[in-house]
């Protein structure tokens, strides 16, 4: 792309996030609310539910998948188009409304962002879509000069007749291309036709986020709209045994309190007064079955569960055997804490509750379940629940449940009037639905030249499958706990991988950012660096030794280590470590960090460097940000995340003491891609998995010390002393 | 009755003394571009600008900001430095879910205003306190390098 073409392009797509934006804006409160039903009474062309051609050119995308910073609103925007043969200038874009049958994520069978799929599972579905309108257009075009549609070109939103130079926009023949019937085969783009697909080409979204027009879920404003702030019950299945509300109902501002049996809302004008009003109430609580359980207490239970085998998901060859005869023998017991997501926007949700239908207002990464909820809470039928979708705040998974969906419903049943249900970042931070804790036990056989013979891999932890889609849980098999484990690429003989359910009672667990890869890959990568410690090889040359049937792992860890300066010599006190990672989303990602251990035992990073093979890439520079963003989530995470729980309440509330990193803390991120033609693989999580392990192994190249138990701050301060 | 003065324009607002600039305007003017997200000063996503002074508005006490002129991310491309922030920030696509990015520009446009060419450390000094969960540190840093670069070299300074 010349300069020229460049700056104009930023421009066009400059235009197109305003248009969003005041688009949706313009919309309002009813607007969006007839999306849906715009696509089927427009008089223009919808040939489908993601495409929106109306009579005057207006190309609007309807996007299935919510936008939580992945970049999802410009990547599926990017696989219509390149098959549409409109740019990404010309279109406005849409949040979907719920509807399962129209917008459900092909591997999930319901709308659902989450799991690194959206570009895997909607890759070819959108190009087909966008192929499918292309088809139909140039079939009108062709019709209305009476000509083959094969001597007729689509290009930039206009369909030309080659021989004659003759041309029509995609708006003059929506009415035509509505009338004629949807092909049943269309041919896609050879990959290297493509135009857009694979190209840096610049994020829709970016512009409304730098002037503040960019519409979460909490910017929700509605006439007569009021502001509720909520406390739950502290300690999980607790309930509201007496309220003195008198001093809150006093207080300027606050217009109502809303009595729960599990928790108190305040409503009120403002958000200040109704947290004020929240902090003048005296509520006495009845902790309930979980008054007692501290943190101890869960891991004493998983340490228990440790101790009997589980279903097994994975069993090569005889690994009782083969490690009953190995020459030596490696145990280890390894634990990851309980994790909060911590999204910058905080939990919200808007309901509107009228005597006959119910409108919601939120960013949900599962709009169908929010209908559902609402619908359930209200007792109204699902299609007179109306849910609007808005740009997320972070999601990371945490959005990926209902629950603050559910509870703002069953507050607005008692107000007569639209409200917005806010949490402070302290109920954000006390009744997440967390990365459950896990507990592993893992042994291994080395032959007597240093070679793995065997390798047993328990894992103690929930079944959130089995909670969150129970029809995916067959045969007592988590596909998500074993995720990361059960894929195991080295090359060794006995292998056995299970997993044994073991339920946290106290406090509700759901996915993280790839909750079982991220427990999983920090296990796994940290036991084969002892195993190469063991045998006293380099941990790289140990890993690419096992890796002979899996080239593009090796590939990757290759990039890597060259890239990360593998073997080169680093002062005292700081080390390098390399993790390997591949797991159900299908990308390879190897990752070398280099870090710093001061005299004071704080740990620095300073570097990461990481190599991804993710197959084809639509977004080569959203890759990247995504392995960006995923290394500073893990880094988090890893040095210091963790949830306690101490007589059934969490000890940690805001940022002050659930530390996260900061511009000052953060290293540079090298991220190295392969080119490849494979099928697209997942991103937007193995970043944050890879990294655990990676920074516990530098911890003992510069150290040696092995931390088997996260977090690593301080893990590493407790084996110092 | 208090006197707030937003963007260049005063508005009389109805609120107790005590109550915080982020939900007077967030709640009461409707400006939602600032966003709320700890209530305790501790991550940033709610700076805005009080007499070019980069602070966080969820502590700050509207009677605070009497006779002073609040800037917020609806106007801050109006200033030489917010500008050249905003175009670097698109240049680079920085943000990913973009909710903290109102508070790092609000951030990084009081430095670039005041320091026209600062080094990481003034650059790790002014933005410590903004958290970015998607973790755009390393293009935050980036791009506030490029919006010096650019004042630089267009000559007319970021200092307004």
């Amino acid at each position: 792309m010349t300069a020229a073409s460049r700056r104009e392009f930023v421009a066009i797509l400059a235009a197109a996030g305003g248009g969003l934006l005041l688009g949706y804006r313009a919309e309002g409160a009813q607007g969006a609310a007839s999306s849906a039903a715009a696509a089927t009474t427009s008089p223009g062309f919808a040939p489908n539910a993601f495409i929106r051609i109306a009579p005057g050119g207006g190309i609007t995308l309807i996007m299935p998948q919510a936008e939580m910073g992945q970049g999802v609103y410009t990547s599926l925007p990017m696989l219509l188009a390149e098959e549409l043969e409109v740019a990404p200038g010309q279109i406005r874009l849409e949040h979907a409304p719920p509807d399962d049958k129209l917008y459900a994520n092909p591997f999930f069978g319901e709308q659902m962002t989450g799991a690194s799929s959206s570009v895997r599972a909607f890759y070819e579905p959108l190009r087909r879509a966008g192929a499918t309108a292309r088809a139909m257009l140039v079939a009108a075009a062709a019709a209305s000069w009476n000509v083959d549609p094969a001597s007729c070109r689509a290009h930039k939103g206009v369909v030309t007749h080659t021989p004659t130079r003759r041309s029509l926009t995609y708006g003059v023949l929506a009415a035509r291309a509505a009338a004629l019937q949807v092909p049943d085969k269309v041919t896609l783009k050879d990959p290297k036709d493509f135009t857009l697909i694979g190209t840096p080409a610049k994020r829709l979204d970016t512009p409304s986020k730098v002037n503040g027009t960019a519409q979460f879920g909490i910017d929700v404003q509605l006439p007569g709209m009021l502001i509720a702030t909520v406390a739950a019950s502290p300690v999980l299945g607790g309930k509201v045994a007496r309220l003195d509300e008198q001093k809150a109902k006093a207080m300027p501002g606050v217009r109502q309190i809303v009595r729960l049996d599990d928790g108190v809302a305040v409503v009120a004008d403002h958000m200040w007064a109704a947290k004020q009003g929240l902090a003048a109430l005296d509520i006495r609580w009845d902790d309930g079955p979980n008054a007692k359980l501290s943190t101890p207490d869960i891991v004493q239970g998983l340490a228990k569960a440790s101790e009997s085998p589980g279903v097994t998901a994975r069993k090569d060859g005889d690994p009782e055997s083969a490690l009953a005869g190995a020459a030596k023998k490696v145990e280890a017991v390894y634990e990851a804490p309980f994790l909060a997501h911590v999204t910058m926007e905080p939990m919200n949700c808007t309901v509107h509750v009228r005597k006959d239908s119910c409108e919601v207002w939120t960013g949900s990464q599962v709009l169908s379940r929010a209908r559902a909820t609402a619908a359930e809470v209200t007792g109204l039928p699902l299609e007179k629940v109306v849910v609007h979708n808005h740009l997320l705040g972070g999601g990371f998974g945490r959005r990926l449940e209902v629950d603050y969906v559910t509870q703002a419903v069953r507050i607005a049943k008692q107000v007569n009037a639209p409200v917005k249900v806010v949490w402070t970042r302290e109920e954000d931070v006390q009744h997440d639905v967390y990365r459950p804790y896990y507990y592993d036990r893992l042994a291994a056989g080395i032959d007597s030249q240093g070679r793995p013979v065997a390798w047993t891999h328990r894992i103690v932890g929930p079944a959130i499958i089995a909670r969150y889609v129970p029809l995916f849980f067959k045969d007592g098999k988590d596909v998500d706990a074993v995720d990361g484990a059960v894929q195991l690429l080295y090359d060794i003989p006995a292998i056995r991988v299970e997993h044994v359910r073991h339920e946290e009672p106290a406090l509700n667990t759901g996915f993280w950012r790839g909750v079982g890869v991220t427990h999983n890959n920090f296990v796994v990568e940290s036991f084969i660096d002892e195993l190469a410690a063991a045998s006293t090889q380099d941990p790289v040359a140990f890993r690419r030794a096992m890796l002979g049937k899996s080239p593009r792992a090796r590939a990757v860890l290759d990039l890597a280590a060259k890239e990360g300066r593998w073997g080169t010599p680093l002062p005292r006190g700081r080390g390098r470590g390399v993790a390997l990672l591949y797991s159900d989303w299908g990308s390879y990602l190897a990752q070398v960090a280099e870090v710093e251990v001061t005299g004071s035992g704080d740990i620095r990073v300073r570097r990461i460097v990481c190599a991804v093979d993710c197959g084809r890439i639509v977004n080569p520079d959203i890759v990247r940000a995504q392995i960006e963003s995923g290394v500073v989530y893990g880094i988090s995470g890893a040095l210091w995340g963790e949830v306690t729980l101490k007589d059934g309440r969490v000890e940690q509330s805001n940022f002050h003491n659930y530390r996260v990193l900061r511009m000052n803390e953060a290293p540079p991120v090298d991220v190295h891609l392969v080119r490849s033609g494979e099928a697209p693989g997942g991103i937007g999580e193995p970043g944050t998995a890879v990294t655990a392990a990676a920074l516990s192994n530098a911890i003992y190249a510069a150290t040696g010390k092995r931390l088997r138990k996260l977090p690593l701050q301080p893990g590493l301060a407790s084996s110092t002393r | 009755m208090v006197t707030v003065k937003v963007n260049g324009k005063s508005h009389q607002v109805d609120v107790p003394s005590d109550m915080p600039v982020l939900w007077v305007l967030r709640d009461v003017l409707g400006m939602t571009g600032t966003k709320f997200g700890c209530g305790m000063a501790l991550c940033g996503a709610c700076t805005v600008q009080l007499d070019g002074q980069a602070i966080r508005s969820c502590l700050t006490p509207v009677s605070a900001a009497a006779g002073k002129a609040i800037t917020t991310i609806e106007a801050i491309g109006a200033t030489p430095a917010g500008k050249k922030v905003q175009q670097a920030w698109i240049a680079l696509d920085v943000p990913q879910c973009g909710y903290c990015q109102s508070g790092q520009i609000m951030s990084a446009s009081a430095l670039l205003a005041r320091n026209a060419s600062p080094t990481d450390a003034d650059i790790d000094a002014a933005m410590a306190g903004n958290i970015c969960r998607c973790g755009t540190y390393g293009r935050v840093r980036a791009a506030i390098k490029r919006a010096a670069q650019r004042s630089s070299i267009s000559g007319t300074g970021a200092r307004s």
